[in-house]
């Protein structure tokens, strides 16, 4: 409603404009309108003509990665790409399967949207709707300010300090930080659970009973199973401190920015109007944030969401330096504490060798793995830009 | 119609900057650029200090890799190239497609140190041992004689000499490294890694194994200038910088400092061992 109604605004003000300069007032001499027709025309087409320039470096880059990436499956074909886990591109034989690094991929795209996602769209919330204009002012250039830090920054930090320091302090490093996120989560959890099933309970002192003895029983409960997960954590010993733990947590770090920054956008954006109306009906803050705000701006904070994602699985520095770059699969699968190797990583290391000196097969097979990324990138983009449109249909009532 | 005319101004930008692109880059005769392998890179840096500072020519070191080297001398990007190996058949006969003649020069020798944390109570390893490190058939240190840890195996990326200088001295034909060995890009930071992991095992060119690590010894002998010298010490290999055509003017001089005195002072100093 709101966009659709933005753009009839923008057609009207275009016609005012249009009709204001043919019947104005002002006498303008012939030579000066064909000179103004002119500087406009000029300067409509350098501007469509730099647009231009930018879609077509995005074909021209799909099309010349799609033509180096076909010789690859011709000379071996798609199942050994796809379904081998051996990655020897430089021994005699050659093996060229990217399964394993494919799914090297997949987990620290998985492991740092897990970290990114829940953080980025709490810290967006707290920026918009609960922390002081005078203090988000300056807030939110700060968390800005990590999308300016160069990735081989990060890529170093994690090398040369935080993987050292998983392999030292690992258990209490992880105990630490269950404690942290999982007690109020915990927390909330047994109030809302005890609220809940005690407000069945028709008579008002039984019901209060019921309450304080549900807390009791279910905080110790969670009490236990927190100190319990805690020590089983600690005595978790990380073997090597390049592993994809490390790497989803840097990467994290690396999307927060974008996701914080687009969804604190379009949490702006819903206006000051739902607000006030959900406040008017008797909403507290709470309710209005999360039954009136987040919905609204939900296909914005799925773009921010999507974008830092997207940086998380093209990121390449910070994977070359701190994942391992051992390329299998992690036993067992989910075992984010072993070192792997990602799409990124394998064509920034393996792109010097690999020329038409050496064979063509491991020259393409990089470019193979470009495209498929190129796709991914491509579908989950497109994906977005879907869920984005029928978002905004619902909401506006269409 | 206004589309048509626009689209074909895009098509005109577009052949402008093919052109452009097209205009090869050409070096200039008062200056030497070298390409090549890390292992190289410390004496390559500083004979290019001291070939400033007496000859007054300017030399730039860049640090890619051995195939890196090799590609850029056969493209004609630089007038040396580093490398820790000798050129495979394929470079070589890429080098006679493009008209490159390469020309071996030795620079020095090297050993290739097995180096491990300083607190891993391991001292010595046979070349099966570390065979059977790298191939997967040892996972704990416990079966070659150290405490009850998985082995950490650091190796180095596909396009380094050190990697196939290590493979062509350690491993047999049709074995492959481990899919579980790490990977890192340079020297520095398999030494990093290896520094700061107690149970990881790796490899480097003889000058950066510092005092951070610790080298065992392999078959019984420590690395050492001496040992690489003698042929004592199995895992050593010879240095090059290949030229395109016999080296003359600056470029011999260049390749010639090993047999300086003041270039054999470079090369011990940097932890290298001189072959002149």
């Amino acid at each position: 409603m709101q966009a659709s109604s933005l753009q009839n605004c923008n057609v009207m003000n275009g016609d005012g404009n249009a009709t204001e300069g043919r019947s104005s007032a002002f006498v303008v001499s012939a030579r000066k309108r064909k000179l103004q027709q002119i500087t406009r025309t000029a300067g409509e087409s350098t501007l469509f003509l730099i647009a231009a320039f930018v879609a077509v470096i995005v074909l021209f880059i799909f099309y010349f990665v799609a033509r180096d990436a076909v010789p690859f499956f011709e000379i071996r074909g798609f199942r050994e790409f796809f379904t081998d886990t051996r990655w020897y591109p430089a021994d005699e034989p050659p093996v060229f399967g990217a399964l394993s690094i494919i799914y090297g991929s997949l987990m620290v795209t998985v492991g740092s949207a897990l970290i990114a996602i829940p953080m980025g769209v709490a810290a967006a919330i707290c920026l918009s709707d609960v922390l002081p204009f005078s203090v988000r002012q300056y807030v939110k250039p700060v968390i800005e300010m990590l999308a300016a830090i160069p990735s081989v920054a990060f890529g170093f930090f994690a090398l040369v300090i935080f993987a050292p320091m998983l392999q030292n302090h690992g258990g209490s490093i992880l105990m630490w930080s269950w404690w942290i996120m999982a007690t109020p989560l915990i927390l909330l959890m047994i109030v809302v659970g005890a609220e809940l099933v005690s407000s069945r309970i028709e008579d008002d002192r039984r019901r209060k009973v019921a309450q304080r003895v549900l807390l009791v029983v279910m905080g110790a409960l969670a009490l236990l199973i927190l100190i319990l997960v805690g020590f089983r954590l600690r005595s978790i010993e990380i073997m090597t401190g390049t592993n994809a733990l490390n790497v989803s947590i840097i990467l994290s770090f690396m999307a927060l920015p974008t996701i914080v920054s687009v969804a604190e956008d379009a949490l702006q954006a819903v206006g000051r109007d739902l607000r006030e109306g959900s406040y008017a009906l008797g909403a507290t803050r709470a309710e209005t944030i999360i039954k009136t705000i987040l919905p609204a701006a939900s296909s914005g904070i799925l773009a921010g969401v999507i974008l830092g994602i997207m940086r998380a699985l093209g990121e390449t520095m910070v994977v070359w330096m701190a994942s391992g770059n051992s390329a299998h699969i992690p036993e067992p699968w989910y075992n984010y504490l072993d070192s792997v190797r990602t799409l990124t990583a394998t064509i920034a290391g393996d792109m010097g060798e690999a020329d038409q000196v050496t064979g063509s097969a491991r020259f393409h097979v990089l470019f193979a793995m470009g495209l498929l990324l190129l796709v991914i990138s491509f579908v989950s983009n497109f994906i977005s830009e879907r869920i984005v449109v029928r978002q905004r249909k619902i909401l506006s009532g269409q | 119609m206004e589309a048509r005319k626009l689209f074909r101004k895009i098509l005109l930008s577009a052949a402008v900057f093919g052109l452009m692109a097209s205009g090869e880059a050409s070096a200039a005769g008062n200056k030497l650029v070298l390409d090549g392998s890390t292992t190289v890179g410390p004496i390559a840096k500083a004979f290019a200090a001291q070939f400033t500072k007496t000859n007054g020519v300017e030399v730039t070191v860049s640090e890619s890799g051995s195939g890196n080297g090799a590609k850029s001398l056969i493209n004609g990007t630089c007038d040396i190239a580093d490398m820790s190996r000798p050129m495979k058949d394929a470079e070589l006969s890429a080098a006679k497609i493009k008209g490159v003649n390469p020309v071996k020069n030795i620079v020095a020798l090297d050993g290739l140190a097995m180096i491990v944390h300083p607190s891993n109570r391991v001292r010595n390893l046979s070349r099966a041992q570390i065979r059977g490190i790298y191939t997967g058939a040892y996972t704990n240190w416990s079966q070659i004689g150290g405490p009850n840890a998985p082995i950490v195996m650091i190796q180095r990326e596909s396009n380094s000499g050190t990697q196939d200088a290590f493979k062509e001295l350690v491993l047999k034909d049709g074995d492959t490294v481990s899919s579980r060995a790490e990977t890192q890009a340079s020297n520095g930071a398999v030494k990093s890694r290896v520094a700061t992991t107690p149970t990881a095992i790796g490899f480097v060119g003889l000058g950066f194994a510092g005092r951070s690590v610790k080298s065992v010894a392999v078959d019984g002998v420590l690395p050492s200038a001496g040992a690489v010298r003698n042929g004592s010490y199995p895992l050593h290999r010879q240095l090059y910088m290949y030229t395109n055509g016999q080296p003359a003017g600056n470029v011999k001089k260049f390749v010639d400092m090993p047999k300086s005195p003041i270039g054999k002072r470079i090369i011990s100093e940097t932890g290298f061992v001189n072959y002149y």
